[in-house]
């Protein structure tokens, strides 16, 4: 038990000091080897200090099919993203306005704080939906065209293409 | 190469432009506070997220710091944007319901705590 946990942190540390060091590259923009260096001891630094806040996930999302999720996901939120501000776009000019707002809830089978906080993000930024709270495993989400108040329907037609390839990844 | 690059670069700008346009209008027209948070959540999102990615365009050197300053507004514009509508909903401030049975599915939490409060 104490050896898996050790190993545990020293997989977060590795990985936070990664995240930090990729960070350091595009901010500095430049591979000259004082940069570098110096990039090399503050992003350790700070990691050793910092990895206890920031653990999101274990060592595994570096696997190749996680990371393709990881891809494949920003893609689909990417899609959706363009699509809602087409929504919102013809919403806002139309002259007649056509809203129908409601405050609609459903249940999510993700367990892990992180996905949540993923899921809802995602969420906000999809087609007419505004999540407003999550009550442990229950979303609540304004919804511009409330279609249907019944939260599983809801759950198909708001969320479930997000969760799937969430429970993927995390 | 360099004209290219301009000329994407200034496309994305003028995308951005729009729907930042398109944002601040939906926030004049629409009713209430979930609404316009809808409006311009979105809007500004990706208006903001093209500006700077056609700002990165235009000065090749700046384009991994433009694209770290995207990521930033994608993570920090739903997370703002959910903080306002739920402190607007705790504060009593209830969403204009459309028509049909059974709006308003928060409205039950919010009583509930509201309850609790009363008794403590």
């Amino acid at each position: 038990m104490e050896n898996t946990s050790s190993v545990n942190r020293v997989a977060a540390f590795i990985l936070n000091w990664l995240f930090l060091m990729i960070l350091w590259l595009a901010f500095t923009s430049s591979l000259a080897i004082q940069e570098l260096l110096v990039g090399v001891f503050t992003t350790a630094l700070i990691s050793i200090f910092t990895t206890k806040l920031f653990s999101c996930c274990d060592i595994s999302i570096l696997s190749p099919v996680k990371i393709f999720y990881i891809i494949y996901y920003l893609f689909v939120f990417l899609f959706a993203l363009i699509k809602s501000n087409f929504d919102v776009a013809r919403r806002v000019i139309s002259p007649s306005l056509p809203i129908n707002p409601g405050i609609v809830k459903f249940e999510t089978k993700l367990t892990t704080e992180y996905a949540k906080m993923v899921l809802a993000n995602s969420i906000t930024l999809t087609p007419g939906t505004l999540s407003i709270d999550i009550i442990d495993n229950t979303f609540y989400i304004h919804w511009i065209d409330v279609q249907t108040t019944n939260p599983e329907e809801a759950f198909t037609e708001i969320a479930e293409s997000f969760e799937k390839i969430l429970l993927k990844i995390f | 190469m360099r004209e290219v690059l301009e000329i994407i670069g200034g496309i994305f700008i003028l995308i951005g432009s729009i729907f930042l346009f398109l944002g601040a209008l939906g926030i004049v027209r629409m009713p209430d506070v979930y609404n316009r948070l809808q409006a311009g959540t979105k809007a500004t999102t990706l208006g903001g997220m093209s500006l700077i990615l056609g700002v990165g365009l235009l000065e090749p050197d700046w384009i991994f710091k433009a694209i770290i300053l995207v990521l930033f507004i994608g993570f920090s514009n739903p997370i703002s944007s959910h903080a306002l509508a739920r402190a607007m909903y705790k504060r009593g401030r209830f969403p204009i319901l459309g028509k049909g049975e059974n709006m308003d599915a928060y409205r039950e939490v919010y009583d509930k705590n509201k309850e609790e409060e009363v008794k403590s």
